[in-house]
């Protein structure tokens, strides 16, 4: 990538660790030496809501928030949530989609359509997909709960920013008992992100 | 000396800086987007830190500490400096002893909020000088510099944030603590003491510091020009400029840091400069307004919005004319909407199960259990702000007064209670009202991410300290019939809601049972739909809860998602919905 600036932004639900995950990028990209800016909404938002966050980071960044159109990578922890943001993104953008469907209250209730396929659609939409069983990978890697770390090291595959400093960052970050784990999610995600 | 760079939140960093300046006192009502500048500060053994009751307690605390002679900061969201109004208003006329620093983090958007007002006005309307911050370092420098101001010029100095500033993060350069020596306080009753003779001589001088803050505002370092190519010119503040600098970097920027007095000189000059004078701003036309007193010709709200916050495409199509382009999603994929919800597990929610069956009005507050409003519970008729709860259904309950049959319950949180409940529920007792109230006491400030209040029995910094007991409390207020229950347990949550029900005088009900949140870990049977027996009625489905899927034509329960708390077991007419072994 050649851009000035790199625009990554994170969807998903509530409750899926995508703050956590958009603080480690951000880490990563500071301490890789960008200039970096990021936003996201806390409180009702996590209640069980979409969530997205916005990271950018280039050698000077003023916005914290990404202009429609112009997200060079989504990170979608979730399909709909993918779908419902592709706007966001640049032409021929790359999206790394979780393969995970939560539906919301809104269609267990009648309200609503939780829709069929959505990964052809995004492909359809001329995006380069990156599908990602991040549950199965994390549950191999020792918990479900580690999905938004398989995702990440996946996202990690992409940028350049050294591997050495994601897991500097996860370090930092994970606490002790469940640092292993998440190393391991992390190499798990990566290899097959690179595969 | 080496720099250390690192990368911090608004709010973060204003907690940083106040440490930075010395602070020895503050307090805060926790509220987003602010909560996590008292968070922070918390963790500097230096600072005395503490969650208040409500944000007029929050100024009370901290204006009092820099009267008496330390540096001081209180936070609080937007709406929570309306509570905090009062002080607000007379500290602008006594002045401080050490620097006072108000933090004001509005909300543009309504991310977590119930109005969007425009907080900048607050400076205008007390006369104090207002420092916008537009990034996390200036959130720190603009901290610093504000206890500086306060003190160079005896006035409560306020710093306006919002959302984006607050949760945004961006790289910060610290530095280390200047310890501030504490002033000896002298008492001097003319200036600390406002009874209406003291106040009025206090006004005077309000006004002369006015003309010398204008002074200041012409020359302090975060108003300043950046020039381009003369064509374009932008008076911005906050986040805005930062959008405005992104679209268009060749623009000459009028960035003003200090909006409140406004630099006019600095204006005036600016606007020479350019050909074509833009106001970038969120919400209300505040510069503007002020720069076409001036006499100056310039364009603002009629090509940026009004409501809602701005973001970079918003700017762009303002500055340029440019529309939005279309949406690349094809119209006929169907894109379900996604509501925060009462979370699995959630207390609150088999409540107002009970409720919607008695068929009782709601007037409702501010917290998680707002959120019951949505469907499928639809079980609030009111929500007006912190403590609303109460004192409206005093209100409803007079208009219902020839309309028999109609039963009104005031529904809110522990936190809100201790915040602003109190007042109202001794006004259901003094004058006679027969309000029903319901505390759901979930042991925490939930929905601004589980804070300590007077009720939960630790402090900010986690020592152990007395806990109001509600229901004590409100025997203590006059209140006859109080009843602990489970809201959990449907049966016992119905019986203590009908026995109010029946009553002719005030009466409360405590639904106490801790956040599932922050009980995650308790070894509760999950639930499973027994397929065979599930007649399909969705009875289950109307309590809302995340975790009750309907894929298809089948109900299941997301395994993944159960908490275990039993509710939907009790609401299944049919008894399908087991427990797990």
């Amino acid at each position: 990538m050649s851009k000035e600036t790199i625009n990554v932004i994170m969807v998903g639900v509530g409750g899926q660790g995508i703050i956590l995950a958009s603080e480690v990028l951000s880490e990563a990209a500071l301490r890789a030496g960008y200039d970096i800016r990021k936003s996201e909404v806390h409180g009702m938002a996590q209640r069980g809501g979409s969530v997205s966050s916005h990271v950018r980071f280039g050698k000077t960044v003023r916005s914290p928030l990404i202009e429609n159109g112009q997200a060079d990578i989504m990170l979608a922890f979730e399909k709909v949530e993918g779908l419902r943001a592709s706007d966001m993104l640049r032409n021929n953008a790359t999206i790394i989609l979780n393969d995970a469907e939560i539906v919301p209250t809104t269609v267990s209730l009648g309200m609503g359509e939780y829709p069929d396929n959505v990964t052809d659609s995004l492909r359809g939409m001329g995006f380069r997909i990156v599908p990602v069983n991040a549950d199965h990978l994390a549950e191999q890697a020792g918990t479900v709960k580690a999905a938004n770390v398989v995702l990440l090291a996946s996202l990690a595959s992409f940028l350049d920013i050294d591997k050495e400093v994601w897991i500097d960052v996860i370090k930092s970050r994970v606490p002790q008992k469940y640092l292993d784990i998440n190393l391991k999610a992390f190499a798990l995600g990566y290899e097959a992100s690179c595969a | 000396m080496t720099q250390t760079k690192k990368l911090l939140t608004g709010d973060e960093a204003v907690a940083r800086g106040a440490w930075e300046a010395g602070v020895k006192v503050a307090a805060a009502y926790p509220g987003t987007p602010s909560t996590e500048i008292l968070e922070n500060i918390a963790h500097y053994d230096e600072i005395y830190a503490e969650w208040s009751p409500n944000e007029k307690v929050a100024l009370e605390v901290a204006g009092n500490a820099a009267i008496a002679g330390v540096r001081a900061i209180a936070s609080m969201k937007h709406v929570g400096l309306n509570v905090a109004a009062d002080p607000l208003m007379t500290l602008s006329y006594t002045g401080i002893g050490r620097g006072l620093v108000i933090v004001s983090a509005d909300d543009p958007g309504m991310h977590s909020s119930q109005n969007e007002q425009d907080n900048r006005y607050y400076a205008k309307f007390a006369k104090i000088p207002m420092l916008e911050p537009a990034d996390s370092q200036e959130a720190l420098d603009m901290t610093m510099e504000a206890f500086e101001i306060s003190e160079t010029f005896d006035t409560p100095v306020l710093i306006v944030l919002t959302t984006r500033v607050c949760h945004g993060k961006s790289p910060v350069i610290i530095g280390e603590r200047t310890e501030v020596e504490t002033k000896p306080f002298i008492r001097t009753t003319a200036k600390y003491v406002m009874v209406p003779g003291h106040a009025r001589k206090r006004h005077v001088i309000v006004e002369e510091r006015s003309i010398k803050l204008s002074e200041l505002s012409e020359k302090i370092r975060f108003n300043r020009i950046i020039r381009g190519k003369g064509e374009i010119g932008i008076i911005t503040s906050g986040v805005a400029s930062q959008y405005a600098m992104e679209v268009m970097p060749d623009a000459d920027f009028l960035l003003l840091g200090m909006t409140w007095p406004l630099p006019e000189n600095l204006i005036r000059t600016f606007a020479a400069s350019v050909k074509k004078l833009f106001v970038v701003e969120e919400l209300e036309p505040y510069l503007e307004e002020h720069i076409r007193q001036l006499g100056i010709e310039v364009t603002g709200k009629e090509v940026f919005p009004r409501c809602d916050e701005l973001n970079p495409e918003l700017v762009r199509q303002g500055l340029t004319g440019e529309k939005p382009s279309p949406s690349r999603i094809p119209a006929d994929i169907p894109i379900p909407v996604r509501p925060p919800v009462l979370c699995p597990g959630c207390p609150h929610r088999g409540f107002f199960h009970i409720v919607n069956k008695n068929k009782l009005y709601v007037t409702g507050d501010i917290g998680c259990y707002t959120l019951s409003v949505l469907p499928p519970l639809k079980a609030m008729d009111t929500c007006i702000c912190m403590g609303a709860s109460i004192s409206g259904a005093i209100g409803f309950s007079k208009a219902f007064e020839d309309q028999p049959g109609k039963r009104v319950i005031a529904v809110l949180g522990d936190s809100t209670f201790m915040h602003s409940g109190l007042t109202g529920l001794m006004d259901t007792v003094y004058n006679k009202s027969k309000v029903i109230t319901c505390v759901l006491d979930n042991r925490t400030t939930a929905m601004t991410g589980h804070q300590e209040h007077p009720g939960t029995g630790f402090t900010i910094k986690g020592e152990p300290t007395h806990a109001v007991d509600i229901a004590e409390v409100a025997r203590a207020l006059g209140v006859r019939h109080v009843h602990v229950v489970d809201p959990y347990n449907l049966e016992e949550t119905d019986k203590a809601v009908k026995a109010c029900m029946e009553l002719d005088e005030p009466s409360v009900i405590v639904a106490k049972r801790a956040c599932a949140l922050k009980c995650r870990n308790q070894d509760f049977a999950l639930s499973v739909v027994n397929q065979a027996q599930c007649k399909k009625c969705g009875a289950c489905l109307k309590i809302g809860c995340p975790a009750i899927v309907k894929k298809g034509d089948v109900i299941m329960v997301d395994k993944g998602m159960c908490y275990g708390c039993g509710i939907c077991r009790q609401v299944c007419p049919f008894g399908a919905i087991e427990a797990i072994e």
